[in-house]
This record gives C-alpha cells, sequence and structure tokens, in this order.
C-alpha cells in the first residue's frame, strides 16, 4: 500500500486492453481522427515530391535546356508550397483539438468520479496523488493520443512515400539505400529508448533537489540553531553533483544520436554517390534521378527517428493512462441504492419534491465500524437523540468523536448496524437528501476562492443579497465584512487565504446559517475566534441552533456548558453523559477534562494568545 | 565561471566548424555534379580547388566516383563529431553552472540572517532556485547555440554562394529579413495567449485543489453538482485557451512555412533559369537550393530565441536579487569563550531591523547566576523568544551590554555560541531523515546508549520505540507524520545530545500534555547539574520550579523572584495562579444553582 502512491514513471510491457478503456474517450472525436489521418498522409506525400520536383527540373529543364515546362513547374511547386502549408495549418488545428479535448474529457471524467467516491477514498488517497491525475496524466494522455499520431502517421507514411517514390525510379539503388535502413531503426530505437530514460533519471533527481530547497528553506531557523549549515549543503551538493552527472549523461547520450544518425546517412548517400555516379556515367539513370536519391537518404532518418520516439513516449503515456483508469474505476464505498435514486435522485439529478421534510430523531441502533484497514472504531454504539436536542462530544482526539459525526453526515455508513432519521434508516434515501438538510461547520474552516458573497452562498445558491447580509449578521461578521475594500464582494484569495483563520469561520458559519438545516454539525467551530468575538456570537449560534438537532464536537466551555447533553467519548463508548452540572458533580472524566480546559483557556486570555 | 565559459565557447567554436563542415557536403556533391558526371570547368573557388587537390586532383576524382562518395561521408562524419562536441561542451559548461548556481543559492540562503527567514517566502524562493536557474542553464546550453547557429549558417552560406552568383545570392536573401521579423513579431505577440492558457491552467488547478481538500464541505452542503458544474465551466475555459494557443500556433507554422518554402522556391525557380542560361551550372544550382534551406530555419529560431530573451533577464535578476541579500557576518575578531558563568544584560535596547520605532527590549536589565534555572513567563509578543535568540546572536542587540561570564556577547563568535548554547525552537523543525539521524544531528559522534538517555529524558524513548521501525522511522511526508507534542519531544531529545553550556526551551513543551510536561521537567531536573537554563512558557506549573521567575511585559522586566514570592505580590503571575482558585468557585456556584 504504501509503494502504491509511489510515482511510478513507465511501466514494461505494452496493456492493450488499458488503451482500449481509454480509446472510448477518442470514439467522440472519429471524423477528426480520420481527417488528421488524411492530413498527415497527404502531408507525407507531399513531402516526398519535392526531392522529385528537383529531380525533374534537372533533368528537363537544366540538362534538356528546354525552358517551356517552366512556368508550369513554377506554378505546380509554388501550389505544393502552397499546399503544404495549409495541410501543416490543417493538422495543427485539428491535433491541437483533438489534444485539447481530449485531456479535458478526461479530466472531466475524472471530476466527475471525484464527485461520487466515498471518504475513504479522499482519506487515504494524498491529494497531491490525485491532482496529479487529473493534470499532468491527462495532460500527457491527450498529447499521446493527438501528437503521438501526427508523429506515427507522418512517420510511417512519409517512408512508404519514400520507398515507393524510389522504387519507381530505380530499383537497384533504392534497395541500396534500403541497406542502410536498419542501421537507422535500430539506432533510433536504441538511443530513443535510453534519451527518455535518462531524463526520467534527472528529472526526478530534480524533484529531489526542489525538495531539499524546500527543507532547506523552512529548517534554516533550526539548521541555524544546530550549526548544521556545512552538514546540510554537503548533502546538497551530493544531489546537484548527482543532477549534473544525469544531466550531463542525458545530454551525451542525447548528443550522440544525432552524430550517429547523421554517419549512418552519410554512407548512403556516399554509397549512392558512388553507384548513382557509376550508373549516370553508364547513362543507366539521370543525373536528377541522382539528386533524388541523395535527398531522400538525407531524410530518411527523420521518420524513423519520429517512431522510434513516439514508440518509446508511449512507455511513460501508458503510466499515466494506468493511473488515470485506477481512478475512473475506483469504487465509492457509500452508495446509494438504485432503487432510492430511482424515486428520489441523486446528487446530479435531485428529486427534492419527493423528499420529506426531516424533524431531527436520530437514532444510531446498534452501530459497529471498522475502518478498511481493520482498526475497529466504534462497536455496538447506541445513542438516541431528540428533535431538538442540541449533543455535545467531548474526549481525546482519536476517541471516536469525528468517527460518529462522520456516520451521522454518512461521509462513512456504519459496517454494522443502523442510523434512523426520523425513525428511517437514512439508507433508504439519497446522501444528497441528508446533505442538503445539514449544516456543517468545520474546526480548520475551509473557504472557496471567490468573494464573500459567494462564499456564504454557498449554504442556499439562490440566497438573495439581504438573505447573505442577514446571515452574516447573526454571526456577527458584518462588522468585519463591511470593513473589507469591497464589502461582500471582496475576494476571499485562494482557500480563504486573505481572511484570519477567525473570519474564516465567521464566514462559514454564515455560509451553513443560510442553509437554513435541519440538523447542524459543528466541529470545534469557535475554537479560533478570539474570546470578545465568540461571546458575541454565542448566544446567537444557540438561536440558530433552537429547534435544529445539533452534535456539536467542542473544547470552547461556553459551547459544551450549554448543551442539553454531554457525551464524554473514549474509545468509541460514551463514558459519561449528561447536562453539565450532572457531570460536574460526578467529579469523573468531565469534571477532569473540564478543569484542565479552564485553565488553559484563563490563562490564553490573560496571555493575550 | 572561468573554464565553462571556455567550455560554452568551444561549444560555439565547434558549432562554427560544423555549420564550415554543412557547407563542404554540398559542394561535394557539387563537384561530382558538375566536374566528375559533367563537364563542366572546375571553379577556382579555393575551398573547391583545395577539396579536389586534397583527394590527387580532378582526374583522380573522374577516374574514381568513389573519391566524391568518400569525400561526402568524410564531411558527414566532420559534423557529426562536431554536432557531439558541440552538445557535450554545450551541455559540460551548461550544466556546471547550472550546480553551481544552485550550490550557491542554497548555501547563500542558509547563510541569511535568521529574521530574512522569519519572513521568507518559501514558494518564492523556491522558484528562484529552481525554475529561474532552469532558464538560465536552458539559455547558456540551447538558446545560444541557436543565435550563433542563426548568425553562422547564413554568413558561411552566403559566402559561398556570393562566390558562384552575387544576384542569385541577393535573391537567396530577399525574405531573410521578413521571416526573422515575422517570427520575432509573432513570438512577441503571442505571449499574452500562452499566458491566459496558463493563468486558466492555474484557475483550473485551484478549483480542483480547493474542491479535493474540501471535499467535506462539498459533500456536506450537497454541492457535488455545483462542484462538477464550476469545474466544467473552468476546464472548458482552459480547453479553449489551449486551443486558442494551438490555433495561433498553427497560423504561425503554416505562414511561416509558406515564407521560408516561398524563399527555395524563389531561389530555385530563379536558379533554374540561370543555370539553363549557363551562368551556373547544375550543381551549383543544387548549392544554392541546398544552401538557401540552411538559412531559412536557423533565421526562422533566431525570432523564435530572440523574443524570449527578456525571460532569461527577468530569471537572472531575480536569482541575483537572492545572491545579493547581504549573509550573515560575524564581528571581526570575535572569538570563542568559556559560556560557564554569570549572564549580564545592562540596559539592553532591541528593535527589529527595518520596523519604525517599537523597541523590543527597553533598557533590560538583569543578572543571572551561572547554573541558575530561570522561568520566563509574557504574554504573546512580549519579545520572550527573541530575548532567547540575541543570546545565540540570532538577533543582534541595538544598544546596552550583554555579558556572558564577563566576555561581551558581540565579541563571543556566533559559531562558538551556536555550538554552545542548545535551544529548542518553538517550533523545531524535523529533517525529512530518520529519527535517528535527526538525533545524531546535535553532535559530530554521538553514541546509542547518548541518544537512548536523551529521548528518555524528553520521555520520547517509548514512542518511537512504538514505530514498527523504531529509531529508523522516516519523519515526514516520507514516513510518518508526527504529531505536535510528538515533533517537540524529539527536538527537546536533540538538543539534550548537544552537550550545551546554556540550554534554552522556548516554549518547546506547549503542545506535550500536561502529565508529559511533568515527568519531562522532572528527568531534566534530575540530569540537573551546572548547565544555566532556560525555560519560557505559558504554563505556570512548567515555570513554577525554576530557581527564579522573569516576568516580561512591555519590553521590560516587570517582575522577578521564586514561585512563593511572586505569589505574595500582585501581578501577572499571581492572576494566572488564582484561575485554580477562581474554578473552585466555580463549581461551588454551579453546585449551588
Amino acid at each position: 500500500m504504501d509503494n502504491y502512491f509511489e510515482e511510478q514513471d513507465y511501466t514494461k510491457s505494452f496493456d492493450i486492453n488499458l488503451w482500449k478503456k481509454l480509446i472510448g474517450f477518442c470514439k467522440k472525436y472519429k471524423k477528426r481522427f480520420i481527417l488528421l489521418f488524411l492530413f498527415m498522409t497527404s502531408l507525407a506525400i507531399v513531402g516526398a515530391v519535392f526531392p522529385q520536383m528537383t529531380g525533374y527540373a534537372i533533368d528537363n529543364i537544366v540538362e534538356a535546356r528546354d525552358l517551356s515546362t517552366l512556368p508550369a513547374f513554377i506554378a505546380i511547386y509554388v501550389g505544393l508550397i502552397i499546399f503544404q502549408s495549409i495541410l501543416v495549418f490543417a493538422f495543427i488545428y485539428i491535433a491541437g483539438r483533438i489534444d485539447a479535448d481530449v485531456s479535458a474529457d478526461v479530466r472531466e471524467a475524472a471530476f466527475h468520479k471525484l464527485q461520487n467516491l466515498s471518504f475513504s477514498y479522499f482519506d487515504n488517497t494524498p491529494v497531491g496523488w490525485i491532482m496529479a491525475r487529473l493534470t499532468s496524466d491527462t495532460f500527457r494522455l491527450g498529447e499521446i493520443v493527438s501528437w503521438g499520431v501526427v508523429d506515427i502517421v507522418h512517420g510511417i507514411f512519409t517512408m512508404l512515400a519514400f520507398i515507393v517514390f524510389m522504387l519507381f525510379t530505380d530499383v537497384r539503388l533504392t534497395f541500396l539505400m534500403l541497406a542502410v535502413t536498419p542501421f537507422l531503426v535500430i539506432a533510433s530505437v536504441y538511443f530513443q529508448k535510453r534519451i527518455l530514460k535518462a531524463h526520467r533519471e534527472s528529472r526526478k533527481l530534480n524533484s529531489r533537489i526542489t525538495g531539499a530547497y524546500n527543507e532547506g528553506i523552512t529548517g534554516a531557523k533550526t539548521t541555524k540553531t544546530l550549526m548544521r549549515e556545512q552538514k546540510n549543503f554537503e548533502e546538497f551538493d551530493e544531489l546537484s553533483s548527482g543532477m549534473r552527472r544525469a544531466s550531463i549523461k542525458a545530454a551525451t547520450i542525447q548528443a550522440m544520436y544525432f552524430p550517429i544518425v547523421l554517419s549512418i546517412t552519410g554512407i548512403g548517400v556516399a554509397l549512392i554517390i558512388g553507384e548513382g555516379g557509376r550508373a549516370v556515367i553508364g547513362n543507366i539513370i539521370s543525373l536528377g534521378t541522382l539528386t533524388i536519391f541523395i535527398s531522400y537518404v538525407l531524410q530518411m532518418s527523420e521518420p524513423i527517428s519520429e517512431i522510434a520516439r513516439v514508440l518509446s513516449e508511449m512507455q511513460s503515456a501508458q503510466a499515466s493512462a494506468e493511473r488515470t483508469v485506477s481512478l475512473l474505476e475506483s469504487e465509492p464505498d457509500v452508495v446509494d441504492r438504485e432503487d432510492v435514486i430511482e424515486k428520489y435522485g441523486d446528487f446530479e439529478n435531485p428529486k427534492p419534491e419527493t423528499w420529506n421534510k426531516i424533524q431531527g430523531h436520530i437514532t444510531f441502533k446498534d452501530v459497529s465500524f471498522q475502518y478498511k484497514t481493520g482498526e475497529q472504531v466504534l462497536s455496538h454504539f447506541n445513542l438516541d437523540v431528540r428533535p431538538g436536542e442540541k449533543i455535545a462530544l467531548v474526549g481525546e482526539t482519536g476517541s471516536g468523536k469525528s468517527t460518529i459525526v462522520n456516520l451521522l453526515c454518512r461521509f462513512y455508513e456504519p459496517t454494522k448496524g443502523q442510523i434512523l432519521i426520523d425513525g428511517m434508516d437514512y439508507r433508504e434515501r439519497p446522501q444528497i437528501w441528508l446533505q442538503s438538510n445539514l449544516g456543517y461547520v468545520l474546526q480548520a474552516p475551509h473557504l472557496f476562492s471567490g468573494s464573500v458573497r459567494d462564499n456564504i452562498r454557498y449554504g442556499k445558491l439562490e440566497a438573495t443579497d439581504e438573505e447573505v447580509i442577514e446571515a452574516a449578521k447573526i454571526v456577527d461578521a458584518l462588522n468585519f465584512i463591511e470593513n473589507m475594500e469591497k464589502g461582500f464582494d471582496s475576494d476571499v484569495g485562494e482557500g480563504g487565504g486573505r481572511l484570519s483563520t477567525g473570519e474564516k469561520q465567521l464566514v462559514s458559519f454564515a455560509r451553513a446559517i443560510i442553509k437554513d438545516p435541519a440538523i447542524f454539525v459543528l466541529d470545534e467551530a469557535t475554537s479560533s475566534i478570539d474570546t470578545q468575538t465568540e461571546s458575541k456570537i454565542q448566544s446567537a449560534i444557540f438561536k440558530i441552533l433552537e429547534g435544529r438537532t445539533s452534535f456539536i464536537v467542542a473544547h470552547r466551555l461556553s459551547t459544551i456548558r450549554s448543551c442539553d447533553r454531554i457525551l464524554v467519548i473514549d474509545e468509541g463508548k460514551i463514558l459519561e453523559q449528561g447536562t453539565h452540572k450532572e457531570l460536574l458533580r460526578k467529579r469523573g472524566h468531565y469534571h477532569n477534562l473540564y478543569t484542565n480546559q479552564f485553565k488553559k483557556e484563563a490563562e490564553s486570555r490573560i496571555l493575550g494568545v | 565561471m572561468g573554464p565553462n565559459i571556455w567550455l560554452l565557447s568551444l561549444g560555439i567554436f565547434l558549432q562554427a566548424g560544423s555549420a564550415l563542415s554543412n557547407m563542404a557536403a554540398p559542394l561535394v556533391t557539387r563537384i561530382a555534379i558538375d566536374n566528375v558526371l559533367g563537364d563542366e570547368p572546375l571553379s577556382p573557388h579555393f575551398l573547391v580547388m583545395w577539396l579536389v587537390n586534397l583527394l590527387g586532383g580532378l582526374e583522380a576524382w573522374q577516374e574514381n566516383i568513389w573519391l566524391a562518395a568518400i569525400a561526402f561521408a568524410t564531411f558527414q562524419f566532420f559534423i557529426a563529431i562536431f554536432v557531439f562536441g558541440r552538445q557535450r561542451s554545450m551541455a559540460l559548461g551548461g550544466e556546471n553552472i547550472a550546480k553551481r548556481m544552485k550550490d550557491k543559492l542554497y548555501n547563500h540562503i542558509q547563510k541569511l540572517p535568521y529574521n530574512y527567514h522569519v519572513h521568507a517566502k518559501t514558494g518564492d524562493l523556491i522558484q528562484r532556485c529552481t525554475s529561474d536557474v532552469e532558464t538560465t542553464r536552458r539559455f547558456l546550453q540551447q538558446q545560444l547555440i541557436d543565435i550563433a547557429r542563426a548568425l553562422l549558417f547564413p554568413g558561411f552560406a552566403l559566402t559561398v554562394m556570393f562566390s558562384i552568383n552575387a544576384t542569385l545570392t541577393f535573391v537567396a536573401m530577399a525574405f531573410l529579413p521578413i521571416i526573422f521579423i515575422f517570427s520575432y513579431i509573432f513570438f512577441s505577440n503571442v505571449k499574452k495567449v500562452f499566458k491566459l492558457a496558463e493563468e486558466a491552467e492555474g484557475e483550473l488547478t485551484t478549483v480542483l485543489q480547493e474542491s479535493i481538500t474540501g471535499v467535506r464541505v462539498v459533500r456536506a452542503f450537497g454541492r457535488a453538482r455545483f462542484e462538477v458544474d464550476k469545474f466544467i465551466g473552468k476546464n472548458n475555459e482552459f480547453r479553449n485557451l489551449q486551443f486558442k494557443q494551438m490555433k495561433f500556433l498553427s497560423w504561425y507554422w503554416s505562414s511561416s512555412d509558406i515564407l521560408c518554402w516561398g524563399q527555395i522556391a524563389l531561389v530555385f525557380s530563379i536558379g533554374i533559369v540561370f543555370a539553363y542560361n549557363g551562368t551556373i551550372t547544375s550543381g551549383e544550382l543544387l548549392v544554392f537550393s541546398i544552401n538557401t534551406g540552411m538559412m531559412v530555419w536557423p533565421v526562422r529560431q533566431l525570432g523564435r530565441v530572440l523574443s524570449d530573451l527578456g525571460r532569461m533577464q527577468v530569471a537572472l535578476g531575480r536569482i541575483y536579487e537572492v545572491l545579493d541579500t547581504p549573509a550573515e557576518k560575524d564581528t571581526p575578531g570575535a572569538v570563542s569563550h568559556d559560556l560557564r558563568g554569570d549572564i549580564v544584560f545592562d540596559n539592553v535596547d532591541f528593535k527589529y531591523q527595518g520596523s519604525k520605532g517599537r523597541k523590543i527590549f527597553d533598557k533590560m536589565t538583569f543578572t543571572i547566576k551561572k547554573g541558575e534555572t530561570i522561568a520566563i513567563l509574557g504574554a504573546t509578543g512580549a519579545g520572550k523568544s527573541t530575548l532567547m535568540h540575541t543570546l545565540l546572536r540570532l538577533y543582534d542587540y541595538s544598544d546596552g551590554k550583554i555579558t556572558i561570564n564577563g566576555k561581551e556577547l558581540r565579541d563571543i563568535s556566533k559559531d562558538h555560541l551556536r555550538h554552545n548554547v542548545g535551544i529548542v525552537l518553538q517550533e523545531p523543525f524535523l529533517y525529512s531523515k530518520t529519527i535517528q539521524n535527526n538525533l545524531e544531528m546535535a553532535k559530530d559522534e554521538v553514541t546509542k546508549d547518548e541518544i537512548v538517555a536523551a529521548t528518555r529524558t524528553a520521555s520520547a524513548h517509548e514512542f518511537i520505540e512504538g514505530f514498527e521501525e523504531g529509531y529508523g522511522t522516516m519523519v515526514g511526508e516520507r514516513g510518518v507524520t508526527l504529531s505536535g507534542g510528538q515533533k517537540q519531544r524529539v527536538a527537546i531529545a536533540r538538543t539534550l545530545i548537544k552537550d550545551s553550556e546554556l540550554l534554552i526551551f522556548d516554549d518547546s513543551l506547549s503542545a506535550v500534555d500536561t502529565e508529559t510536561d511533568a515527568q519531562i521537567r522532572a528527568a531534566l531536573a534530575e540530569r540537573a547539574n551546572d548547565v544555566t537554563t532556560f525555560i519560557i512558557s505559558q504554563r505556570i506549573t512548567t515555570l513554577m520550579d525554576a530557581d527564579r521567575i522573569f516576568v516580561i511585559e512591555g519590553g521590560k522586566l516587570a517582575d522577578e523572584g521564586t514561585h512563593d514570592e511572586l505569589l505574595a505580590r500582585d501581578g501577572l503571575y499571581k492572576r494566572i495562579w488564582d484561575i485554580q482558585s477562581m474554578l473552585e468557585q466555580d463549581f461551588e456556584k454551579e453546585d449551588d444553582a
């Protein structure tokens, strides 16, 4: 499992099934592929015609001392050039279109898939890994099905055209020239493979160097206190030397390839000059024919190296294909039943008119939960929450509080037992039904790029401006928002980066409130708001929670204290439950937690953390 | 840069060699066609004469056509060698320079002052060290050759062509300026479209990233549909711009092809007439057509390269901006000094460089006896950490005197201080190596026993052993992610391994739970020797056992004394201590209610 996310850069054997799966994305563009094929074959033929033109001119105009065909010759020559340019325009246009479309289509399909995948997927897959699938891998796939096809078709047909034209001109010289092609093929296949491998090696080292810079810069302060500068530099020097070596190696291999091809074609041309020259002297072939052959031999290496390069690029493209297909074929754990979707819709096509209103009676009935890794978090957990009841969950990290909330939100489903909402197993309804009725505020608030207004409106897309302002007012965010340069239209920056954590939290609060949900989940929602602001919004929060079933995972005493019922959770079990007063009197776990938390809060109030 | 400049020059010199050989190969074809196969009189051109005579004179050539063949192959082989040599020396030169730049940057960044790193923007710095260096390298290694080629090929080709026929040579030059200007203007202008596409890609990535990291919010709000629509919107925007970019390129390649081929066609057509008239020979016609080909393509590339030159200037500028930031320097004549002694602050002032006015310390004055344990309490931003940083000369104080064991701090070398003062920073950094490697860093030679002793004191041994690979566990992205408290404990152990003459714990127990905190302090007390120790904390329990407690407020030492002494006075310390009793009252109130 550990190595699963390690970037495998290429795969060994060609996997036809894998490519078949991706062909699906190309079918839509069949017409374009046919056009592209036509353009590339025509281009190959035109390319092979040019040397014929030269040969014709030498034999039939210059040597024959006959100018009569010159105007026609020029007309055809210019016509060919224009035709070739049109073909160049058309193939870049079409291939560019295919490239952009196929990669965008794969991205879209993958993103769609992501919206269906369950939390277990996101919890176990690094964000960077997913990102790379939807960016660099889709780029590479788009490239290989467009430009890869361009190069392969052009390469193959150029070679074919050369050979056919040569055979028509002179069979003997053609075979002579074909004698050197195997060497070109061998050299091309050998070197293209190695060039790619060497570049891969140096790229890998390059990303390690980036990592080293990152560590060197973020760790610079510690480095100073440990006097590690010299040692760090020595380690870096090792890396950068390695990178230098690898890059020089890659460049050297590349530098060898072209000269070797040049030498082989040089020998080819020499053979043609020698044999062809004798044939010219013997009047077997014309001078023009000789020049045609010379240009063909000089150009023969191009199609061969094109084909060899694409074939080696296919290897790394296949690795991309493999990873992308693995994402596209991942199965979600939490799925809506077929008949449920039929009746109530799903997230894509919700049918809200068929939904019953949630009262907020929540029951955990003998619920067990186990992560895929086998870690048992809850076993036979029972809990009954009345509509409108406010439940506080307290306990150490890893006690199972978050699991309870995750199960409630149906981010995960119980492995055993049931969760009932208003007496009905929530699996009888689509996920979107519950989630449309959920108010959710996270400890680390997550905002999206865009304006403050957009972010609040995320809770209710059709909300009016008045509703947005009202929501902001309730959580006491109006002040800071209006103090921003553009008020509600101010940009919050990437991930809300331009706001402080406290401000982000207020906005995320407003976002939940505007939704008017039946069930509220607050995950330590107020922990980063300063004490003053907190006390201000505290009463507002409880006003909002009034009449809604709420689950509050909180550290702040003021929040916990006013809940109807406090559950102390440890190792997936309810250790103690009751009201604040009841629990304090017990002088048990809650009392301990409370005392510690109280001290911490009081200290930070005085010291101004 | 010395030898590398020579390597690059050698590369360009070899490029000239390959350009020359490139001119010679068509000459062989020309001789073969005109003088061996045809019966034109031998051209008096010196290169032609030299070539013919080199291989035994015209008669030998005429007797054996294979001489021409061998000559051609030989020149082709020369080109091959020149090209290889050029590529290799450019690669050596370029990569050497790139490596030196990277090393220099890394080393320099490490040596930049502490304050620089407090404010450093990591992403931007990394970009300067990687992509800006890469831009520079690419210029040296590839674009320099492109420029040389675009000057050398036409240069040589024109001399050869002029020696044959001046009029036709002018014809061959007709389109060159247009090709160059067309290329240059196109790439200068199309940059905008490229940039738009780049930005659209950035936006797409942001949407993607936010949607994945915010997956909880997306689901909890039932906004999958909305996210899909948003993504499709950005995806299509990018798709269209990417395509627009290709559309521009298809215009460029096709129209510049017409220009380049048009030039070749023009030379060839007029050349045919000249050849028909006998002004030039068939072989010379071929030379013209081949040489024109050798001019147009490099000239087209030149326009592109030159339009890109600005990027390299910007990149170099950004690199030198980092390198020109002055590195940390030591006081001239600073020496080593035994730090085991009293520490005296005498009217010390401190303010951050560049910050206007606001003093962090204002006439800070106190004396600490050798071996004392001093606890420091103060509000956030009171300057507690800075006070400690001055002891390692991570910051220099602006006014007043600090002496350690009688020596002015400024005159003690930074190296010596940092070797002998152990500090655990507030946010300790662990390197992405094994835990063992991280601990060993403290000292040149460490035994396993020393390590375990330190980790036991820091209450870290047990959790480390709990990992599958124990001390060999990798830290960070490629291994386990340690919690804040675990990191702090490893960092404490690391500092303990170092034999320090002065120990500083800068709020380094903040993420550790109260119980472990007590354990660690008890273990530290057991080790107690005559090492002067500073403990900064916000927790009274962490501070109360110290020999003396300093309360810092408003840049001054507001109060100091033992736990009991401070409790006897009204102040910050007492107020915090009183929380405990407040809590009891609170409970009573609750019970009554």
